[in-house]
């Protein structure tokens, strides 16, 4: 026990200083190369550098390549691929607008090396009932599940350290409930993935200094969903995310189809302070902000505090069913 | 400042998953059919019955998102 502590304590701090000290580099060569956006949420033309994914995914690869020279084991070596491949395609799409269909299809693709490692059980747990065998769902479960974290996380990444900040708390709240576990190794892969999330949330926290963009919208979710898979906490993970997954249900419920970003109505306009309101649009698509801000505007410090706390909320359901898998009815 | 129902949105898909999670364990999981049947029909019932699952979820969530936002609205 003594060991996997200071195994912990040796690859977080990889994950999160490698990502906090080589960001703020990649921010001035962004700047210098003129690769920055306009940020629309802020008053006049601020523009904040974008793609911040390289750091993320050198920090995050690092750490887990530690973690892998410790614990050789099938389950981390897919951790690290999926997470590579998911920087990948993110990159690509960073570097050309692709269709609506690319990103889904070429995440699928990423989970090949979580099948072609065999990093995978195909019984699926539930918290107090216990296991399920259905290998031929699960195979599309794997599948399935990196292009769901992957494009979860990409769509909520609309606000200043949103979607950082929720995969900090839900990789925290998915170590806490590995550990609970007893599954220490994909415990300490997780907190690897929150650390290094941490490292960015400090440059990507209101106001951004850096957008992490597809890649690092990306490899943060990829590596979200590996995690779940090699940790057999599917359920918990999806839990531990939902205010993303309702951001996602809410977008697709509503526009009943799978489009570009770039491409759908703007849910939310600006009033003259500056604070986000709905759109009296509705043919707009529902979102997670869009609802936030039915009610009244807020400003988007106050939303991302929102959407945070829902997170927090959901972290603590998370480890709850943590608690519940050890208990059968 | 944010309606509690938002939190309470939550806690129902949570609810849903637990008792969704048990229906697939209790029910789902042990169907199987006499051996002279091909195991690939057992796999494609269980699938079936999982994705039907899965549209009942999406449709109660659905019903209680329209319900939410409407009251969010109206407020």
């Amino acid at each position: 026990m003594q060991e996997q502590i200071i195994i912990a304590i040796i690859v977080s701090s990889i994950a999160f200083f490698s990502v906090y000290g080589l960001t703020p580099i990649f921010i001035k060569a962004l700047a210098s190369r003129n690769l920055t956006v306009k940020d629309v949420n802020k008053k006049g033309d601020v523009m904040i550098p974008r793609p911040g994914g390289i750091p993320i995914v050198i920090g995050l690869v690092a750490a887990e390549i530690a973690l892998y020279a410790f614990f050789p084991i099938s389950e981390i070596l897919a951790v690290i691929i999926v997470s590579i491949l998911g920087f990948c395609v993110g990159f690509v799409d960073d570097r050309k607008v692709m269709g609506g269909w690319f990103k889904p299809l070429a995440l699928a693709f990423c989970a090949s090396p979580i099948l072609l490692l065999g990093a995978y059980d195909s019984n699926l747990s539930f918290p107090l009932f216990g296991l399920v065998q259905i290998p031929s769902l699960y195979l599309a479960l794997v599948v399935f599940m990196i292009p769901i974290t992957g494009n979860t996380i990409n769509s909520i990444d609309v606000l200043n350290g949103v979607a950082s900040g929720v995969v900090t708390i839900a990789s925290f709240a998915l170590a806490i409930s590995l550990f609970i576990m007893q599954n220490y190794e994909i415990g300490i892969a997780s907190l690897c993935l929150a650390f290094a999330s941490l490292g960015f949330y400090k440059y990507h926290k209101f106001p951004s200094k850096i957008f992490p963009g597809d890649s690092g919208a990306l490899v943060l979710g990829s590596t979200y969903g590996v995690i779940a898979i090699v940790g057999h906490v599917e359920v918990i993970s999806a839990i531990a995310i939902l205010p993303a997954v309702i951001n996602s249900f809410l977008f697709l419920t509503s526009v009943k189809k799978i489009v570009e970003h770039r491409e759908i109505k703007n849910p939310t306009l600006r009033t003259e302070d500056f604070k986000i309101k709905s759109t009296d649009d509705k043919t707009a698509p529902i979102t997670l902000v869009r609802l936030l801000v039915a009610k009244l505007p807020l400003s988007e410090k106050q939303i991302g505090a929102e959407i945070f706390k829902l997170s927090i909320f959901c972290g603590i359901l998370a480890v709850i069913t943590a608690f519940f898998m050890e208990v059968k009815i | 400042m944010i309606s509690v129902k938002i939190y309470a949105f939550i806690f129902s898909m949570w609810i849903l998953i637990l008792i969704g999670g048990g229906l697939m364990v209790l029910f789902i999981g042990p169907i199987s059919f006499p051996e002279n049947i091909d195991p690939k029909i057992t796999s494609v019932v269980k699938i079936s019955l999982a994705l039907f699952l899965i549209f009942i979820w999406v449709l109660i969530l659905t019903k209680i998102k329209n319900w939410i936002f409407k009251s969010q609205l109206e407020s």
